[in-house]
């Protein structure tokens, strides 16, 4: 397998894992609203806080970890970019 | 103090200008108290803030063909997150998102999940590629991507029908804000809207309207914040909302057990006269329903929501503008960052606006009080002779009771401030925020569908020969021309804010959604396979929305599929369409093998260049 293929694979890969947290707080967590709800957090009951806030923020740390992520493999295979 | 150019600066003069922005603030505090109207605070916020808009427009004017359309590909990771952040936060995230959350609760939020989780899509599967391959537009991408200018055209058909659906909303709200801000009728405001929307956006393009966006990023992240901590704080609820009005969301529905939530009759609402468009809260503030059809009614419309994200070219186009890829990944997180301020403050406002009015503890609490009293506050007096608030007195004891009190879901933002009893310069404030969101996002807009017609129709099918000062001149006759109309369109009024911005997502998810994605994570897709996609996924869905929707067919939902899930029926068509055909039909030549390759690593040149 030649460099750009190896690193097309790892960056699949990390596609993939970063999609399955984002299924996981947009969609998942949200299949059991109802019995998530009678639980509270910061004062708030669960599902309530999840959607209007908690995924939010998820969302947020994820991209900043995959683009970090994504960076550092660029990098390991030399394809990183030098101007900033 | 200004050393080296102007991006080495750019921290130094946004600074000075939020600094000087919060100086005009305290003046018009200064002013509201020396005896200045309400009126004249609230002409001055909107023209003094629209007047610095059309300053920076004027200053970033520009006559190359790269400033034009990508602002030379120089705007620092963290502004573009800002400017994508205005670009994305429209009129009505602003006036209505809290109205929205206010009025249908929990199922309403997944606009909040859906309108947030398609920056993951966007920065895993999109942005840096399309960053990479260098393109002016959208239509770009896959007309290049897929060869041949029939793709092409398909492309800018999807964009200007999704954009189009989007930007007269916004050019409403713009008109809406401007008529009440300067006391103009509503037909006149449209025009005024539009005329500043053009000012920002004409003379630099995507220059223009990205250090535009910038400031109305700032206008409107201090006009939404500010409220919401000063309400927070002036009734107790907590220093700091977000993590502390747990007590006041389980005292709001201890309130609406004792209140009672009544669903009122249609029929009931008509014959007490209430006015088209205003709502009485009837849904459970913090409950979840339960059952199947509750739960896939919220993930479907935050599936909607979130791949729509993903396939809007006024947002997609703002990554085009960083100076690297890795600048371009980052720049979305930096967008989500921007865009969660205002989203999450949205249901706390929602919470504090409500527990204001319902909780009879408080000195605004209207509902359990003798209607006579309520009629003699000013702002209900004044909210009603505009015909945003109304009082119903359905079982005709004179006391207000929850479902008896009407209001138009913009009013939780614009007249909260006045209902917590904060001074009047924070309604201007909201006001000028209001008219920064509508404005950048119909700045955005316009200029993805006037770019769209300029490059991909004008330049790359009708006149490949024209040399830049005409390609840019033709930009601008369509930029004026694609605003007017939808101002046009705008004034008739035909739908209301929020209906017409979920149908923008459902249509571009139909149709560039795949063709997008496949374009960059499957060698194998075809030209006949993206035509044919777009096309199906655009008509299937269409025809869907035809025959659902109550004004057009009005036939049941299927599945619970309604209107503002169409693109639930247009992707997937799309997606089976695409593959299918790209199958039957000859795989990509080297070539476009090659450049789909080069568009997979960050490093090396852009595949088009800095002009084409």
């Amino acid at each position: 397998m030649s460099n750009k293929e190896k690193h097309w694979q790892k960056t699949k890969g990390h596609m993939i894992l970063t999609l399955c947290l984002w299924a996981f707080f947009s969609m998942v967590i949200f299949l059991f609203g109802y019995e998530i709800n009678g639980m509270s957090f910061l004062g708030y009951p669960l599902a309530y806080y999840m959607t209007a806030q908690g995924s939010l923020l998820a969302f947020v740390i994820i991209i900043f970890w995959f683009a970090n992520k994504q960076e550092k493999i660029d990098e390991e295979f030399g394809f990183g970019e030098k101007e900033d | 103090m200004f050393k080296g150019g102007f991006i080495q600066n750019l921290p130094k003069i946004y600074g000075l200008y939020t600094g000087g922005f919060l100086v005009f603030i305290l003046m018009m505090a200064i002013a509201e108290q020396a005896g200045v109207t309400a009126k004249t605070i609230g002409i001055l916020f909107v023209a003094f803030t629209v007047a610095i808009y059309a300053l920076i427009g004027y200053l970033s004017r520009t006559v190359q063909v790269d400033a034009y359309y990508l602002a030379g590909r120089q705007v620092p990771t963290v502004f573009n997150g800002m400017a994508t952040a205005a670009d994305w936060m429209s009129g009505a995230s602003f006036v209505a998102l809290a109205g929205g959350v206010y009025f249908g609760g929990y199922s309403y939020m997944a606009f909040l999940v859906g309108w947030t989780g398609g920056y993951v899509l966007v920065s895993t599967l999109l942005a840096p590629y399309l960053r990479k391959f260098g393109c002016y537009t959208v239509p770009d991408f896959i007309g290049t991507r897929y060869g041949g200018n029939g793709v092409r055209f398909c492309a800018v058909l999807v964009l200007v029908l999704a954009s189009f659906t989007y930007v007269t909303a916004q050019i409403n709200a713009t008109g809406t804000i401007a008529a009440r801000a300067l006391g103009i009728p509503f037909e006149a405001g449209v025009w005024v809207g539009l005329v500043s929307i053009l000012l920002c956006s004409m003379l630099g393009g995507m220059r223009a309207v990205t250090w535009t966006q910038v400031a109305q990023y700032i206008v409107l992240i201090v006009a939404y914040l500010i409220p919401v901590f000063w309400i927070s704080n002036k009734i107790g609820a907590g220093v700091f909302p977000h993590l502390m009005l747990g007590d006041e969301v389980s005292r709001i529905t201890e309130l609406e057990s004792q209140f009672g939530l009544v669903k009122n009759s249609a029929a009931d609402v008509k014959a007490a006269g209430v006015p088209g468009g205003l709502k009485s809260i009837a849904v459970a503030h913090a409950g979840v329903g339960a059952g199947g059809m509750a739960v896939w009614k919220y993930i479907s419309l935050a599936i909607c929501m979130m791949v729509g994200t993903a396939s809007l070219p006024h947002i997609l186009m703002r990554y085009f503008t960083t100076p690297s890829v890795k600048s371009a990944r980052k720049s979305v997180a930096w967008s989500l960052f921007f865009i969660f301020l205002l989203y999450s403050s949205a249901p706390m406002l929602a919470t504090l606006s409500k527990i204001s009015l319902m909780d009879p503890n408080l000195p605004t609490g209207i509902i359990g009080k003798s209607i006579a009293d309520v009629q003699s506050i000013e702002w209900v007096k004044q909210w009603s002779s505009q015909k945003q608030v109304f009082i119903a007195d359905f079982n005709g004891d004179g006391i207000l009771q929850l479902n008896e009190w009407f209001m138009r879901t913009g009013v939780v933002v614009l007249a909260t401030p006045e209902v917590a009893g904060l001074p009047y310069v924070i309604s201007g404030l909201v006001a000028a925020g209001g008219m920064a969101a509508a404005m950048s996002t119909a700045d955005g807009l316009v200029l993805a569908i006037s770019n769209a017609l300029s490059h991909d129709v004008y330049y790359n099918m009708i006149d490949p020969k024209a040399d830049v000062r005409k390609r840019l001149i033709v930009a601008r006759v369509l930029l004026i021309v694609v605003g007017a109309a939808g101002a046009y369109i705008a004034s008739m009024r035909i739908t209301s804010i929020l209906g017409a911005v979920a149908w923008a997502f459902d249509f571009a998810m139909s149709g560039l959604f795949f063709p997008l994605v496949l374009g960059v994570w499957w060698k194998r897709a075809t030209r006949e396979g993206a035509i044919a996609g777009m096309l199906s996924g655009l008509a299937a869905g269409t025809a869907y929305l035809i025959y659902v929707y109550p004004k057009f067919m009005g036939n049941p939902a299927w599945l619970g599929i309604d209107h503002l899930r169409f693109g639930l029926i247009g992707a997937p068509v799309c997606l089976v369409v695409m593959v299918v055909v790209s199958l039957l039909t000859k795989a990509p030549d080297a070539a476009t093998q090659r450049m789909v390759d080069e568009v997979r690593v960050p490093s090396g040149k852009a595949i088009l260049g800095r002009a084409h």
